[in-house]
């Protein structure tokens, strides 16, 4: 395993993650690609403090692996407001589809 | 406590009791009532306090010099990096506004004591209105004054749209984008000064030293004058004014016209003409046509009101031309009858929106034709509206008389016979004055009562002190103005000789 | 502030007598005002009566004892006014040495000392009358302060020494007549009175302010000593303008002040206000008529007198207005019906004469005085009897009156006597100061005022001794069998009075009383007091020598005073044929009255004129066009702004369809060519 194979992981999984929140109907689904988006920028984060080590960019590898804990709990606490958001749209609406949901136009 | 201090917590007082109102739990309605009648009771003492110490002693500018000299004056610097500063003081024209809407928001609060729903709100939003305007009348940094003056829009935004009548939310949207506007282009001057001053300096004192070039003078000064001149309701771009004073409730009305306006033609006389006398001097002929046709529009339009609220608010727009005429005329005897004139009429027509909103709380209506006989009914507050018609009319002895008669003057002693033109077309639009304050007192007080005035009573104790205060201030800057003119002479002839520079 | 003079040999006790004759009044305006009116009308009646006695006091010892000193120094006097005391009140320059400044003063002149002692005579005679006219009346508590508060205003504008003191009373006076006429102010009718009084009057006032302003700031000065010297004249006769637009600043400026007294004095056209403010109480009337709001435009065109003799143009106007007034005024009141409205005719007509009499120069300058002096006294009783009459009555119509000699013995009297004074006969008060005015106006060459004062006389004696008749002899009611035919369409019947209650017909004596103290002036004062006014109430100011010398020098026309007395005697002759012998009036063929008594009667449809105006040409075509063009036009644009603004951001808001994965997608776009343009390559 190297820093190549890792970057094209979080490459992947980045891809993954637009297509899906570019494409999913569904709000929860929206959710979840999003949060596939950011994990693939914590492995970069998480690969960089591992492989990196030496480069001038990354002189503590701590700070990398600390950096990603830290996004890991905000990342929880977003989801779990976004989810109310969510919970609380399926209570008016009945229905979680992303492309009703279109009160923004005005 | 030092007077500079105190000077700066007359905003700090309202802003901070707005931050504790804002804790107290909800349906508190006395006693968030009680609290804010204390925090402006506090603060009008305070400003009374200050006045005194005003009137005992106060620095006096050298004979023949441009430069304001503030009393009570504090520096400091707020953003040192873009010379922005925080200072404060007064002049007697500052202080005298000080004085104005100390006691119109402590009568307001009277005034507004029947709010029942959401009284918390609506007296948050007041000690934020109120602190804008305390802070804008003190600042001498054009940043703070401006800083100041945005924090009055939001709340009365709100205090419209959420506590207003009739076409609340236009009324309060065409006033806010109105007064934006202005402030669009009071930004855009005060930019100008800012920059083309080549000391990068927003303090008032400093930037009367500076002589701007003549091609900046002539745009920045319109800019300046129409932006102030939009919230100080100068014709024919006061028509945000009739609609926004008529739907807002009594102490938000009382407080718009009565002294919000008047930050408008403060503004224009301390910045636009103190500032950029060069521009001002070419450009003031048309102002000066503007303010006549303000005057004379004005009292024909409140003619055929029937809207009790639209009367006084067309009135105002009259009595705000008779402000930027007196302003027009650059002599003394004119500038000074602008400034009693903002006196005058921020006490007339707090007192005549504060009856209004008595009356409507008993007849439950405004319109003229609908009420009949009241005069009997409620003998006080007839008598009151009376004296508060009167002095709106220009009776001598009533502090209409003594601003107007100044700013006549001001406007034969011109010397240009476009300002005796204008100035005798003011004085023959009192006549359409005494048409519209007579039909209105006539209608609704004299002839038999009817049903408007069943079971009318007469005003309460709480609605008797705003009443005599306001009145008293009528009365007694109607029979008393030599002393007001003398200091207000002192902190006017430093513009006026910046103006004959 | 502070700065108090006294000048001339008057001392210190003068001057507090000055105060003392303002305080007076004014502290029962605040008493009676603030506190006792509510509390007990009865007290603050006789506290109102008691210290307007005190004023009345007062005055006769300022009028003493400047008697004395003018008399102690001839010549000296009334060429050189005197300043009790002077306070400035503002400024309009810098400092308080500024000539242009508001002053509060006492000025001591013939004139204001004149019209201290009558103002305070009559307001105190009024005040008690009005305690027995206002017993039943529920809100006398809020008559007397006014009263007093009508009196104090009126005080302070004929003391006053410069024009800004006078201008601040006057409107007083006006503001205070205001709230009297409508002092009933549940009748439509008294409402619709004092506000035509007010507003008719407030039009003259501001071209009285303009005139005011230009006349101050030309001659440097508003105090009448600056005012009335022959450099004001000179500084002010001079003409600007350009091309056709010129006038002559003396001209305009003195005309302007002369519009204001013009309305003040109820002067043709603006006479209309006068004979409407009858909707007041009578005491009130009588107050009006006799000795403050309409004597003021006189008072005024006095006080300015050497100012205005030195503009041509502007005598002519106050000789040409005066004159037509008095005629006029005097023609209409031959044919009115309404008791009041015939004293206020006459009223109209008598200011008519001392109007033109000013205008016709300094020789008739104290006749003019001395006709106010004695007018004051003989119109003041008319109005109060008439009002006791219509006390008796409950009717403002002489067609319901009649024979109240039987019922009204002492008010049939002293009624009597006024009618003789004002219809100038000799040796009652009238006869004096009518015939210096003829005098004067004959001697100085004015033949057409001359003649219109001849013919006033002679239809003054015609419609007085008509009342006289109508009211007090024949039998009650006898009249009203006349009236019923004409009463349907007469404009003028004025109904019933609320003011009469329901009590039989008694003289009370706090009402007889003033009304026979007041018969003894009406009688006598004429014959004792023209030695002294055409000796010493003279035009303020310099050259009033020769003027007193032209005004003692025209004793020439031997034959006037018999020529107006045949005219007063004819005038009563042929009202005792036609109302006098028990008859109703004059006998019309078939029933009918002819055009030039109904045009009479209905008053020259000049009030019709003012509705039409005020109605048609105000409203409709000023205010009404106003307020459209203020909400169709102004207030349209600002529409019309934010509709545009709309519709911009309605075409902005297509890019935004409210999809967040639109967005998204664009955002991602937007990322990668940013990352292509920063030369990263995927």
């Amino acid at each position: 395993m190297n820093l190549t194979s890792c970057l094209m992981l979080s490459a992947a999984l980045f891809a993954i993650g637009a297509y899906g929140l570019v494409t999913r109907r569904n709000m929860i689904a929206a959710l979840m690609s999003l949060e596939l988006m950011v994990n693939a920028a914590l492995i970069n984060f998480v690969a960089f403090a591992r492989f990196g080590g030496g480069h001038a960019a990354a002189p503590d590898p701590e700070a990398g692996s600390l950096f990603a804990l830290f996004a890991v709990a905000v990342t929880a606490a977003e989801m779990a407001l976004a989810l109310a958001i969510v919970i609380a749209v399926h209570r008016q609406r009945r229905h979680l589809d992303i492309r009703d949901l279109d009160g923004m136009h005005g | 406590m030092s007077p500079s201090l105190l000077l700066t917590l007359t905003w700090v007082l309202p802003l901070v009791s707005a931050g504790i109102l804002m804790a107290f739990p909800a349906g508190s309605n006395q006693a968030v009532k009680r609290f804010a009648l204390a925090a402006n009771a506090a603060n009008l003492v305070l400003i009374t306090w200050l006045s005194v110490a005003f009137l005992q002693d106060h620095p006096h500018a050298p004979p023949g010099s441009t430069e304001s000299v503030l009393a009570f004056a504090a520096d400091y610097a707020w953003f040192p990096a873009w010379h922005i500063h925080y200072h404060v003081g007064v002049d007697a024209i500052s202080m005298s506004m000080m004085f104005l809407a100390g006691v119109v928001v402590f009568c307001g609060t009277l005034a507004s004591w029947g709010i029942g729903e959401r009284s918390k709100e609506f007296f948050v939003l007041l000690q934020i209105l109120a602190a804008g305007v305390f802070g804008s009348f003190i600042s001498f940094d054009l940043f703070a004054f401006f800083v100041f003056n945005e924090l009055t829009l939001i709340p009365t935004y709100l205090l419209i749209g959420m506590f207003g009548s009739g076409r609340k939310e236009f009324a309060a949207m065409k006033l806010n984008l109105m007064l934006m506007g202005g402030s669009a282009l009071i930004l855009l001057g005060i930019l100008g000064l800012y920059f083309e001053s080549g000391i990068r300096s927003f303090d008032i004192v400093e930037l009367s030293r500076i002589h701007f070039d003549k091609g900046f003078q002539m745009w920045a000064f319109p800019a300046l004058f129409l932006g102030f001149g939009i919230l100080g309701n100068l014709f024919p771009f006061h028509i945000w004014s009739p609609d926004g004073h008529a739907s807002a409730p009594t102490a938000i009305s009382m407080f718009l016209a009565g002294v919000h306006m008047k930050l408008g033609s403060y503004g224009c006389l301390r910045i636009a003409m103190y500032l950029l006398p060069e521009g001002c001097r070419p450009w003031m002929d048309v102002f000066m046509v503007l303010a006549a046709g303000g005057v004379v529009w004005g009292a024909f339009v409140a003619v055929k009101q029937k809207d009790l609220k639209y009367m006084n608010a067309y009135s105002s727009v009259s009595h705000c031309g008779l402000v930027f005429l007196g302003l027009a005329f650059l002599n003394l005897v004119g500038l000074r009858g602008a400034v009693m004139q903002m006196l005058a009429h921020g006490f007339i027509t707090a007192a005549v929106f504060c009856l209004i909103g008595m009356i409507y709380g008993r007849t439950h209506t405004r319109l003229i034709p609908e009420m009949s006989g009241l005069m009997a009914r409620m003998p006080f507050l007839a008598v009151s509206f009376i004296i508060a018609g009167f002095a709106a009319l220009g009776l001598p002895g009533l502090a209409g008389f003594a601003a107007e008669l100044n700013i006549f003057l001001g406007g034969f002693t011109a010397g240009s016979p476009l300002a005796t033109v204008c100035s005798a077309l003011a004085v023959l639009s009192i006549v359409v004055t005494a048409i519209y304050v007579l039909r209105a007192a006539n209608g609704i007080l004299h002839g038999p009562p009817n049903a408007a005035a069943a079971g009318v009573s007469d005003a309460t104790l709480i609605e008797k002190i705003p009443l005599v205060i306001l009145l008293a201030c009528i009365i007694a800057l109607g029979i008393f103005p030599g002393p007001i003119v003398a200091l207000l002479d002192e902190a006017l002839l430093p513009i006026l000789n910046n103006l004959n520079r | 502030m502070g700065d108090s003079t006294v000048i001339g040999p008057l001392g210190e006790n003068m001057g507090l007598i000055g105060y003392g004759i303002l305080a007076f009044p004014l502290l029962s305006f605040l008493i009676n005002g603030l506190w006792l009116g509510r509390k007990s009308p009865r007290a603050s009646a006789w506290t109102a009566a008691a210290l307007m006695g005190l004023t009345l006091a007062l005055a006769v010892l300022l009028a003493n004892a400047y008697r004395g000193i003018v008399l102690a120094n001839p010549g000296a006097f009334p060429a050189r006014a005197a300043l009790l005391w002077e306070h400035t009140w503002m400024s309009f320059g810098l400092g308080t040495d500024s000539v242009l400044a508001a002053k509060a003063g006492f000025l001591l002149d013939p004139i204001s000392v004149m019209m201290v002692f009558v103002i305070s005579c009559i307001s105190f005679l009024v005040h008690v009358y009005s305690i027995g006219y206002m017993h039943d009346d529920k809100s006398a508590g809020r008559f007397f302060p006014l009263l007093s508060f009508f009196t104090f205003a009126m005080l302070g504008m004929v003391v006053s020494g410069n024009l800004i003191q006078t201008f601040f009373f006057w409107e007083l006076v006006g503001v205070a007549s205001y709230l009297l006429i409508g002092f009933w102010y549940a009748k439509p009718s008294a409402v619709a009175a004092s506000k035509k009084a007010f507003i008719l009057t407030r039009l003259a006032d501001a071209f009285f302010l303009i005139g005011m302003l230009v006349v101050g700031i030309s001659a440097g000065g508003f105090g009448f000593d600056r005012l009335n010297s022959p450099e004001a004249a000179a500084a002010l006769n001079h003409t600007v303008g350009a091309g056709f637009l010129t006038f002559n600043l003396l001209t305009v400026g003195t005309l302007g002040i002369y519009m204001g007294a013009w309305g003040k004095s109820a002067m043709f056209p603006f006479h209309v206000w006068l004979p409407d403010a009858m909707e007041g109480p009578t005491p009130v009337s009588s107050l009006i008529h006799s000795a403050t709001m309409v004597v003021a435009g006189v008072f005024l065109t006095a006080r300015l007198f050497p100012l205005f003799s030195a503009a041509a143009h502007t005598l002519r106007v106050v000789e040409c207005t005066g004159a037509f007034t008095a005629v006029f005024a005097a023609a209409i009141a031959c044919t009115q019906t309404d008791l009041k409205r015939i004293l206020a005719f006459s009223t109209l007509s008598q200011l008519g004469l001392m109007m033109f009499a000013l205008g016709t120069g300094a020789g008739a300058y104290p006749a003019s005085m001395f006709h106010i002096f004695t007018h004051a006294f003989f119109k003041c009783l008319l109005f109060l009897s008439a009002g006791v009459v219509i006390h008796a009555i409950h009717s403002n119509d002489v067609r319901d009156a009649g024979g109240m000699r039987k019922a009204l013995p002492r008010t049939y009297w002293a009624t009597l006597i006024a009618v003789l004074a004002i219809s100038g006969i000799w040796p009652f008060s009238g006869f004096f100061s009518k015939e210096e005015i003829l005098h004067a106006a004959f001697a100085s060459g004015h033949y057409g005022a001359f003649l219109a004062g001849l013919c006033t006389s002679g239809l003054t004696a015609f419609y007085m001794s008509r009342y006289f008749f109508l009211v007090f002899h024949g039998t009650r009611g006898f009249h009203g069998a006349y009236a019923g035919s004409a009463a349907a369409g007469a404009a003028g019947h004025g109904g019933k009075d609320p003011d009469a209650h329901a009590h039989p017909v008694r003289e009370g004596l706090l009402m007889t009383l003033p009304i026979l103290i007041l018969a003894v002036p009406s009688a006598l004062i004429g014959y004792f007091s023209k030695g002294f006014f055409m000796r010493a109430v003279l035009p303020s100011g310099s050259g009033t020598a020769e003027a007193g010398g032209e005004a003692l020098a025209h004793g020439g026309a031997a034959w006037l005073p018999a020529v107006a007395t045949v005219l007063a005697l004819t005038g009563v002759a042929v009202s005792w044929y036609w109302y006098g012998m028990k008859k109703n009036g004059p006998a019309f063929p078939n029933g009918k009255a002819p055009a030039w008594y109904r045009i009479l009667s209905n008053k020259f449809y000049i009030d019709e004129l003012y509705l039409f105006l005020a109605k048609r040409v105000g409203a409709r075509l000023v205010a009404a066009p106003a307020a459209w063009v203020e909400r169709r036009i102004v207030n349209g644009a600002f529409d019309w702004v934010t509709g545009a603004i709309k519709r911009m951001a309605f075409v902005q808001s297509l890019a935004q369809s409210g999809q967040v994965q639109l967005y998204i997608a664009v955002a991602l776009l937007g990322l990668y060519l940013l990352s292509r343009f920063a030369g990263l390559a995927f």
